[in-house]
């Protein structure tokens, strides 16, 4: 499938990803070609093939429900670009 | 002191026997990269004075004839792994100031088995790459030919022990970024079974692929690191409660009797004449080390790639979602409001091999979309780890070539992604397929390491590595390093 210069757009508002207006070509001619590599899996019938999601099939441990994890809030928002009082500070969002 | 010409087991017997100290050994390999690493540029953190502060108390353990396995032992860890009060970058400019809060489970295992980090190593941003030329610190240069690639994602730890920077190093793969960095450097590393090793503090790309193990010189070096790396973790959800066998007690059985399988598919269109010629004198050492070989077939081979390229984007634009310039990672200046934020903050932060990815993850992902890329390619992933389990009816190794090429030029296929990701067609299958793994060194093409690699079935790392072994005690390929390197 050839993708145009809108259909990029499009995909890079899902990922909220920025793109410049020049790169929007360039991508979609990139991703174009990668679509019509995987496109090659076509050639065989899937037809009643279960999905493998997984290696193994693993199912979900379930575990005692306590607290394990200390409380580290000052270490773990040293990494943040900004906080205040505890919390991450974001641009405001509600006028 | 030579001592870098020494393996990891060599040199914890000469640190047991009291011979060198940790600190002389750690200290010798610091020295080096101060010495060599501007050549490769395969470091991106050296932090040499909580190395050396670690091999003092290693050393006051072996003083008292205490320490673990690996006690006093130095390595250097991909920079994909948390390492707690210590940068941790994944390649990218989005984590350039990202000091971990915490240490990744198998960074803890190895220090807890009395290992003794060095460095962290340069590696292509977020694990996506086989060049290593998608790293935000910069290309890193194979040891052994200037202007070549030392392959990728894991291309900095693959050259630091090329270079002999350190004895063993630790990597990740998610569809070949252990094994197709060791073949392009000589080395030999494993992809463990999917579940084997924690996930836990590895920065995540494709969570259903991704699996780390180790880069040495020797099987048996990469046996010893195995060990000390493998095993259950309560805070990975997939890993795995099997028991974990000694990896070094079974490695000095014979191959009499062994049954190796040898796919048609993988010396099809496209592999190297001088690759094939090296694969194929590897497989009259193992008739005469007693193994029978059985040409097999794996009928979907030719899928894999092409089902790689729909599961492995699909994950990573899941996974990479959580960098939004929030709560870690970077964050552009003056963003006009929360979209502004997001939207910039990872068009800065990501390069432009993570951003195909996401895009295309992001794509077959979408309403629409989903049924014809992301479910047809898991019924192809099915497809293709049936083939696996139907030649495991037959045989107990599958052997070929680890990559379709030796090491190429810088900047070759840096202008098309499709022929970059080809480099990866005989190493994904075992990804997608959660098998063992392994690449070891089988020769030369122009001067440049072949890769061998053999695979097994779910948890036979113990056999993939006697394999190893017993091929190396019956050739020299391994005991290669590059020149000029004293």
């Amino acid at each position: 499938m050839a993708l145009k210069e809108q259909d990029i757009k499009d995909i890079a508002h899902l990922a909220r990803l920025g793109v410049d207006d020049s790169a929007l070509a360039p991508l979609a001619a990139d991703l174009s070609t990668v679509l019509s590599l995987v496109e090659q899996m076509n050639s065989v019938n899937t037809e009643g093939v279960e999905p493998m999601a997984h290696p193994g099939n693993a199912v979900l441990r379930l575990r005692e429900d306590t607290v394990s994890e200390p409380n580290q809030r000052e270490k773990l928002q040293q990494a943040a670009p900004a906080t205040e009082d505890g919390y991450f500070l974001v641009p405001r969002v509600i006028e | 002191m030579d001592i870098h010409t020494k393996t990891l087991a060599e040199q914890a017997e000469l640190l047991k026997q009291k011979k060198v100290s940790s600190v002389e050994l750690c200290q010798h390999y610091l020295d080096r990269i101060e010495r060599l690493d501007s050549k490769f540029n395969s470091l991106i953190t050296v932090d040499a004075e909580r190395a050396l502060a670690a091999a003092k108390l290693s050393d006051e353990k072996l003083a008292k004839g205490e320490g673990e396995a690996l006690e006093g032992l130095p390595l250097i860890h991909k920079d994909i792994f948390c390492t707690d009060g210590v940068l941790t970058t994944c390649g990218s400019r989005m984590l350039d100031n990202f000091i971990a809060p915490y240490d990744a489970t198998v960074v803890q295992r190895l220090q807890n088995q009395g290992m003794v980090m060095l460095a962290k190593a340069n590696m292509d941003e977020f694990a996506m790459g086989s060049s290593n030329e998608n790293s935000y610190f910069g290309n890193v240069v194979n040891p052994w030919k200037a202007g070549t690639v030392p392959g990728g994602s894991s291309g900095g730890s693959a050259a630091a022990v090329a270079a002999r920077l350190a004895p063993v190093a630790t990597g990740t793969d998610t569809g070949g970024s252990i094994r197709q960095p060791a073949a392009f450097c000589g080395l030999s590393g494993i992809k463990p079974t999917y579940g084997r090793v924690s996930r836990y503090g590895m920065i995540a790309f494709a969570s259903s692929l991704d699996q780390a193990g180790p880069f040495a010189t020797t099987a048996k070096d990469c046996a010893m690191m195995l060990q000390g790396m493998a095993g259950f973790d309560e805070r990975d959800s997939t890993s795995s409660d099997q028991a974990v066998p000694s990896y070094t007690d079974g490695l000095d059985q014979s191959l009499e009797g062994l049954k190796i399988g040898v796919p048609a598919e993988y010396f099809a269109d496209g592999l190297d004449a001088s690759v094939a010629q090296a694969v194929e004198q590897a497989i009259e050492e193992f008739k005469k080390a007693g193994a029978s070989i059985k040409p097999i077939s794996l009928p979907n081979q030719g899928l894999c790639i092409p089902a790689y390229y729909v599961v492995a984007p699909a994950e990573a634009s899941s996974n990479l979602s959580r960098f939004d310039g929030v709560r870690f990672g970077h964050r552009c200046d003056n963003p006009v409001d929360l979209e502004d934020l997001y939207k910039r903050s990872r068009a800065e932060g990501f390069g432009d091999e993570v951003k195909r990815r996401i895009l295309i993850g992001a794509y077959t992902l979408s309403a629409g979309f989903y049924d014809a890329y992301y479910l047809k390619a898991l019924q192809v992933r099915r497809l293709i780890s049936d083939d696996f389990q139907k030649a495991f009816n037959d045989v107990d190794v599958i052997l070929g070539p680890t990559t379709p090429t030796p090491a190429f030029a810088m900047g070759d296929k840096t202008d098309d992604p499709v022929a970059m990701y080809l480099n990866d067609l005989y190493t994904v299958s075992a990804n997608l397929s959660g098998l063992p793994a392994m690449s070891i060194p089988c020769g030369f093409a122009d001067g440049l390491p072949v890769g061998l690699q053999l695979v097994t079935n779910h948890f036979e790392e113990a056999r993939l590595l006697q394999v190893a072994h017993q091929y190396q005690q019956i050739t020299d390929w391994h005991t290669r390093a590059p020149e000029g390197l004293d």
